[in-house]
């Protein structure tokens, strides 16, 4: 992707706009307009760091530090789906290894990896703080509780 | 003690989320008789309600919020901190999916008494749904007049980083950097966010705010311990028959709530072992659950409060394993600005797994407990002391089992 292709819509220059209006500096609006990129170009690539860079007039290595430093922006392409299975104390203790092995035997793929297709990057991360209903994930938007392997199956049949 | 449902007292209802179920139950009633108050009252009076800052460090809220500069003409700001995330603590995503009015009318009352005309919500990102039904909320609020009368919220998101739920690392997130916590003083009080004086308060903390302005600080004081007041929303989960959130009195006792509330234990049916306040909470052996949970209650019994996570187990569970999966959260997590703690949760986390691997060496444990007494109160936050906290407990408690793993 150059960087010439890579770009906000005149619309969502005007919610960028908004979105560092609402800071008493600007630069406030930096993690919004990072999840606006992501969106829009399906992950943070350098390319999309130095666009947004130049929106807060902010230098790349700003913007590279932020976005390395969070979890939830991806530096390279992710699937259409992110599964994102809770490895803490709570879920551990319900079993969360098995529903780590059982995704992964599933999917064909380590944790950290993206399915052959792109449908699917799972991952396995730290509380989500859903331990009363443990073992627990998180898909795209939504949590899935009380996991089981048949639970799991159902759950991936219904990803695309 | 009381079990008395305040903050939970319309979690059973499907609608609690809206400004109709709010307003039908006595919502909105406290914020008229804020504003018909001085900010100093207010503030006196929340002091007087012995109520504790319920995010994990327990300091008293009005304390806090007097420590805003009186002669500071400037913006103030509010921010709560809605970014939970202390492992087995899930209390504000119930708060805010099913009671996000208490949370705006709260911040109300919290903003006259700090002289703030504007709030920030800082919301993990990994909370969609409770994001959603804030938002909703207080789109309700603008609409009934409640927020944009010299008062507004802005809702910012976070984007995955434990060390934000740390006020001043928050406040860095805040401001569009990475979220590395600040060097203290000066606190926030004095220059928080974007350099003026902020409070940073937890969601639980300002949800009781309407409900001390209501039924009055000495009502408040009398439902905890003589320190603190109040009820709190205890999450519970592991290795119980009901894992859940349960409301109690401050003052209840870790025993009462692991058996009476939340039905025991499963597993093998035998205790080993609770950690009361979330995994940086030092860990509690069986013999040990005869203690209030209250701020003071806790730290007398060398422990902590924290955010009133308790994660309970069973004699089946190892201990070793269970410090393996912690401190590969705190090697995780460690936000890498100060050395102590980059280094020492990366080792530690690497050596604890090489023990239940089977390769650890007899020094090991000796060496986990100095690497991590080293580092303890020599960092800008409270992170790595959070981290120390079940290193040396899981291995001082349960040392046999540890040496049980390692080759001879």
């Amino acid at each position: 992707v150059s960087p010439s292709t890579l770009a906000f819509s005149e619309a969502q220059l005007v919610e960028v706009r908004r979105l560092q209006g609402l800071y008493p500096d600007p630069r406030g609006a930096l993690l919004p307009v990072l999840d606006m990129a992501q969106e829009t170009f399906g992950y943070v690539s350098l390319e999309a760091e130095e666009y947004v860079a130049g929106l807060f007039g902010l230098s790349p290595a700003h913007v590279h530090e932020v976005v390395t430093f969070y979890t939830l922006y991806f530096q390279k392409p992710k699937g259409r789906h992110v599964v994102a299975v809770c490895h803490n104390l709570s879920c551990h203790l319900a079993g969360a290894r098995t529903i780590v092995e059982h995704l992964k035997a599933r999917l064909g793929v380590d944790v950290g990896e993206t399915t052959d297709d792109g449908r699917v990057t799972l991952l396995s991360v730290e509380c989500l703080c859903a331990c009363e209903r443990a073992p627990m994930m998180q898909v795209d938007d939504r949590y899935e509780f009380d996991l089981t392997p048949p639970r799991v199956d159902a759950i991936l049949e219904g990803l695309r | 003690v009381t079990t008395e449902a305040i903050l939970t007292r319309n979690f059973g209802r499907a609608d609690a989320h809206t400004l109709a179920a709010y307003l039908e139950t006595g919502g909105y009633t406290a914020w008229p008789k804020a504003q018909a108050m001085e900010p100093a009252a207010i503030t006196d009076e929340v002091k007087r309600s012995n109520l504790r800052g319920l995010g994990g460090a327990g300091f008293p809220t009005g304390t806090k919020w007097g420590f805003i500069p009186k002669t500071h003409t400037g913006p103030v700001y509010l921010v709560i901190n809605a970014d939970e995330g202390e492992p087995g603590t899930f209390k504000d995503r119930y708060l805010l999916e099913r009671d996000p009015h208490a949370l705006i009318e709260g911040m109300l009352i919290a903003a006259r008494a700090i002289r703030s005309a504007t709030a920030f919500v800082y919301i993990r990102g990994e909370y969609v749904e409770p994001w959603r039904r804030f938002v909703g909320a207080v789109r309700e609020a603008y609409d009934a007049g409640y927020l944009g009368r010299g008062f507004d919220i802005v809702v910012h998101r976070g984007a995955g980083a434990y060390i934000c739920g740390e006020e001043t690392g928050l406040i860095s997130s805040l401001e569009g950097k990475k979220g590395w916590p600040k060097v203290k003083p000066p606190f926030p009080a004095i220059k928080g966010a974007f350099g003026m004086p902020t409070i940073v308060n937890n969601v639980e903390t300002i949800c009781h705010v309407s409900h001390i302005l209501n039924r009055g600080a000495a009502w408040f004081a009398s439902l905890g311990t003589k320190t603190q007041g109040g009820t709190r929303i205890y999450s519970v989960s592991g290795r119980v028959k009901r894992p859940g959130i349960y409301e109690a009195s401050v003052a209840i006792t870790l025993r009462q709530l692991v058996y009476d509330l939340a039905g025991g234990v499963t597993g093998n049916g035998r205790l080993k072992a609770v950690v009361p306040g979330g995994s940086s909470a030092p860990i509690l052996r069986a013999d040990e659950i005869d203690v209030t949970l209250d701020v003071d209650g806790l730290r007398n019994a060398g422990t902590m409060a924290g955010s009133a996570g308790v994660i309970v187990m069973d004699e089946t569970v190892s201990i070793p394993e269970a410090l393996v999966v912690v401190a590969r959260f705190y090697a995780h997590e460690s936000c890498g600005q100060c050395t102590p703690c980059r280094e020492s949760t990366g080792w530690i986390y690497k050596m604890s797994h090489r023990i239940v691997d089977g390769h650890g060496t007899k020094d090991d444990l000796d060496k986990i407990l100095d690497v991590a007494r080293r580092g303890a109160g020599t960092t800008i936050c409270a992170f790595y002391d959070g981290a120390v906290g079940p290193y040396i407990s899981y291995i001082e408690k349960f040392r046999a089992e540890f040496e049980a793993l390692i080759p001879t």
